[in-house]
């Protein structure tokens, strides 16, 4: 007989919670990606947020003055990208399905990792042709910024983006997980 | 300004298991799950309009005070009223919860949140932004008028 809260009632809840659409975002944190801990937050309209080695209450914070405050654990809204960030990991998926949404970021920042997204798996481009790419060849350095602040992380790919004598430069998730992805897609030996 | 209105996930989580408790403890183990679930929902529908997040802890027990309300009204379809049953000297909240509907709200909210949540007088006052004697005389008063009421 039931007399304190299940772990399956409480599931229950941040399911329906979810399927009626209640939600401004819904999050769950991956344990066992090949990248680490990744905290994931998706929206009606995609996926709004990405973060290696989570700091949750911050995180939660950040959603909530952002989309809302209805923000909660819910894996099901998740599912999709969990699979989609599984098959790319696993180097069996090249491209995602799932959307990125972008609306809380500027409209610069929208410029930018639009045109990001045209990067494809395997090739390298550098701040300097984004930032020429988005109207601006002066802004290398503004690209860099929006590299490292890149909402999205692996499913807009900021880790293909180097400098322009081809070093690393710099990473939000560290240069080893940069380094990690760049090998997985073939693009570094 | 009030405090802010924290991420739902942190109201749920400081919450669920009081709120469960509560739920089980008026409807039994076969209601509480889908009463449960529907006290949380109705708060997430409510959370938006939410101004401030003040006395959380008490708003989340007066929307699952309504479930149990809603419930205990289904399950009395003619309307007649029950003993008020007394042990240990309080009434007994659940033959109390229907009856409160009449009174006035803030001798009402004073009520259900004593005998129904077993608040203190002082987070009573708080709650209805008045104070701890008010909140102990909104409470008598209105228990002495459900039983005059039940006369």
């Amino acid at each position: 007989m039931i007399e304190t809260l299940t772990h399956d009632v409480d599931e229950r809840f941040r399911a329906a919670a979810a399927a009626e659409g209640l939600l401004d975002v819904a999050y769950d944190v991956f344990d066992d990606t090949a990248m680490g801990p990744l905290l994931v937050g998706v929206t009606d309209r995609g996926v709004c947020r990405i973060t290696f080695d989570p700091d949750p209450e911050r995180e939660l914070e950040l959603l909530a003055r952002l989309y809302g405050p209805r923000v909660l654990r819910s894996s099901r809204p998740v599912d999709r990208l969990h699979r989609e960030l599984d098959e790319y990991l696993e180097g069996h998926r090249r491209t995602f399905d799932v959307e990125p949404d972008l609306r809380a970021q500027p409209d610069f920042y929208r410029r930018v990792l639009a045109e990001l997204a045209r990067v494809e798996y395997g090739e390298t481009t550098t701040y300097g042709t984004l930032a020429a790419r988005a109207g601006n060849p002066r802004a290398a350095r503004a690209v860099g910024t929006v590299m490292n602040r890149n909402p999205v992380p692996i499913v807009l790919p900021c880790h293909r983006v180097v400098g322009a004598n081809g070093s690393l430069t710099g990473y939000g998730g560290g240069l080893h997980r940069k380094e990690l992805l760049l090998r997985l897609e073939g693009a570094l030996l | 300004m009030g405090v802010a209105v924290p991420p739902f996930e942190t109201f749920y989580e400081a919450h669920k298991a009081e709120v469960f408790r509560f739920l089980r403890s008026r409807l039994g183990p076969d209601r509480v799950e889908d009463a449960f679930q529907e006290t949380f929902l109705r708060a997430l529908r409510a959370y938006e309009r939410l101004e401030h997040g003040e006395h959380l802890r008490a708003w989340a027990l007066t929307i699952a005070h309504r479930i149990i309300l809603d419930d205990v009204r289904k399950r009395r379809p003619h309307g007649e009223l029950p003993e008020l049953v007394t042990e240990d000297g309080r009434p007994a909240f659940e033959e109390l919860a229907p009856l409160t509907d009449a009174l006035p709200p803030k001798e009402r909210a004073a009520v259900v949140l004593r005998y129904g949540y077993d608040l203190g007088y002082d987070e009573i006052g708080t709650a209805l932004g008045s104070t701890e004697s008010a909140a102990r005389q909104a409470a008598s008063a209105g228990v002495r008028r459900l039983r005059k009421e039940k006369k």
